[in-house]
């Protein structure tokens, strides 16, 4: 027990000492707390306020007055990063107006992506992903931030298999009785019709 | 040695030799001693009450290594995942910022904590910070509801805050944390409980000895559009075009709830990280404090068992030397 209190004691002086360099996130300026801060300290004066995201955060460059030369992508998946901060010409989200590109110095939007083909162009190559469905931000600054649910690249697809669920779907949509049922079953075709158009287009 | 023999004798031929009165036990402050009777009437000091001790402090250690090993082999394989979505909520942040001071009615604090215990200080620190933000936003027309994840959180604030608590969820990690079942839950909670912000608290993994309290802000639609039309942080959400749905409301809709189902998947995957970081440096220290207690009590042990070696010995050769001279 004394040993714990002892290692707590000497843990803060250490930490607030170094700038932990070790620490995967780096801490931003958090000027935007203060407010939140200052309640905290006012209404519970003993405890340590607790951080909030935008202290873990990498702060993003402001607006440049030219339009930069390379688009810079955040393609993030609940479970990888797939692209981060990768400099790129050009992409192409499905979005549910359609496909849409986006270049450098794009306006800033907010799109509702639908399942359909992302396709990422550098230079020559192209890389193409099948995204479920997610988000897309294009800030003015020239930087996209892709949040999708999943996404596999197209040579992972299995084409007896996409058939084989656009016919589950097509008949479970048929024989659907409730509105629940119905819609879950309309979702599953557009999803299938989506990652055949993938692979045969 | 030879001693330990006789006594062994002793013990086996006890039943033939009458028993003697048994004397008044002796005991010392600390450890209590009793005498037992040798085979010729002798008395020494048992060691059995220390010897049971040494043997369940020295369980105990054994247990609690174990269980930092196990620990560590679990916080190995999530900590991979978690890292992997932290991405994941930084898109939100710079978009829609981050307003932990946002003056709304309902707010709602789902507060996550573990199901099991022995991980240290870091549930009570969940706890305390999210009386703290009831306490922040308490007023008048303001209301706090609580929604909890993990047992652990549940027995704390079912004693002072029952009537505030909305939903109770246990059992999160039977089977491994993935996306799917946090969006399901986060499902649960946006379709039955009313808010103006949602203040996820749980303990963000730095490293494998320090855990620090967060708390994530997720608003709802209406509130970032009165904020955004009052300028401040979100000012220039409305220079951002929106494309598809119907409304903007609507896209925005979709947006919240898509922030909340992301930021609850990292929070769960960080605390989850930091619960088993807290129990490996418990049961480090547990064990640790084990040897101690089991290096003293073996000091002990050794000198009651060379005192009586000794007064067998005195009055052994105090009894030959009375019956020479």
């Amino acid at each position: 027990m004394l040993r714990r209190a002892s290692m707590l004691l000497a843990r803060r002086p250490i930490l607030a000492a170094r700038a932990r360099p070790f620490s995967t996130d780096l801490p931003a300026a958090p000027s935007a707390d203060a407010t939140f801060t200052e309640a905290w300290t006012k209404v519970i004066p003993n405890m340590d306020p607790p951080k909030t995201p935008l202290s873990f955060m990498q702060p993003r460059p402001p607006t440049p007055s030219s339009i930069p030369s390379k688009l810079t992508v955040n393609f993030v998946l609940p479970y990888a990063s797939e692209l981060a901060t990768k400099e790129v010409d050009m992409v192409i989200v499905p979005a549910t107006t359609g496909q849409m590109g986006v270049l450098p110095g794009h306006v800033a939007t907010i799109a509702e992506l639908k399942p359909g083909v992302l396709s990422v162009h550098e230079g020559s190559e192209v890389t193409k992903y099948f995204v479920s469905s997610g988000f897309v931000f294009i800030h003015a600054n020239s930087f996209a931030d892709i949040i999708a649910v999943e996404a596999v690249p197209l040579d992972r697809l299995d084409v007896n298999l996409v058939q084989k669920g656009l016919a589950e779907f097509t008949s479970k949509l048929s024989s659907a009785t409730t509105d629940l049922e119905k819609a879950e079953a309309q979702i599953g075709i557009d999803v299938h019709s989506a990652l055949n158009s993938a692979l045969t287009g | 040695m030879a001693m330990a023999a006789l006594r062994r004798e002793g013990r086996r031929f006890a039943p033939l030799i009458s028993p003697r009165p048994i004397t008044a036990v002796r005991s010392s402050p600390l450890y209590p001693t009793l005498e037992d009777e040798g085979p010729l009437g002798l008395r020494h000091i048992s060691t059995q009450v220390v010897r049971n001790r040494m043997k369940s402090v020295k369980n105990i250690q054994k247990i609690t290594k174990a269980m930092k090993m196990v620990a560590a082999s679990k916080l190995r394989a999530i900590q991979t995942k978690t890292e992997n979505s932290r991405g994941l909520w930084q898109p939100f942040t710079a978009l829609l910022g981050d307003l932990p001071s946002a003056d709304v009615k309902k707010n709602v604090v789902v507060t996550i904590s573990s199901d099991k215990g022995l991980c240290g200080g870091i549930n009570s620190t969940s706890v305390k910070i999210s009386k703290g933000l009831h306490k922040l936003n308490s007023g008048p027309e303001k209301e706090t509801k609580y929604v909890i994840l993990g047992e652990k959180a549940k027995a704390q604030l079912v004693r002072d805050s029952k009537k505030d608590i909305e939903l109770i969820i246990t059992e999160l990690q039977k089977n491994p944390l993935n996306y799917t079942q946090v969006s399901v839950l986060a499902d649960e909670i946006l379709k039955n409980v009313e808010y103006d912000a949602l203040r996820i608290v749980f303990n963000k993994f730095q490293s494998v000895v320090s855990f620090v309290p967060t708390v994530s802000t997720v608003l709802s639609p209406e509130v970032i559009e009165r904020e955004a039309e009052s300028g401040g942080k979100l000012g220039d959400l409305d220079s951002y075009e929106v494309e598809g749905g119907e409304t903007k409301g609507e896209i925005l809709q979709n947006l919240a709830e898509f922030q909340f189902s992301c930021t609850m998947f990292n929070a769960v995957l960080e605390n989850a990280c930091s619960e088993q970081g807290a129990r490996m440096s418990a049961m480090d220290s547990s064990s640790r404090n084990a040897g101690d207690m089991l290096d003293r009590l073996t000091l002990t042990y050794n000198r009651t068992r060379q005192a009586s070696i000794t007064t067998e010995l005195i009055e052994i050769i105090s009894g030959a030397s009375a019956l020479e001279g």
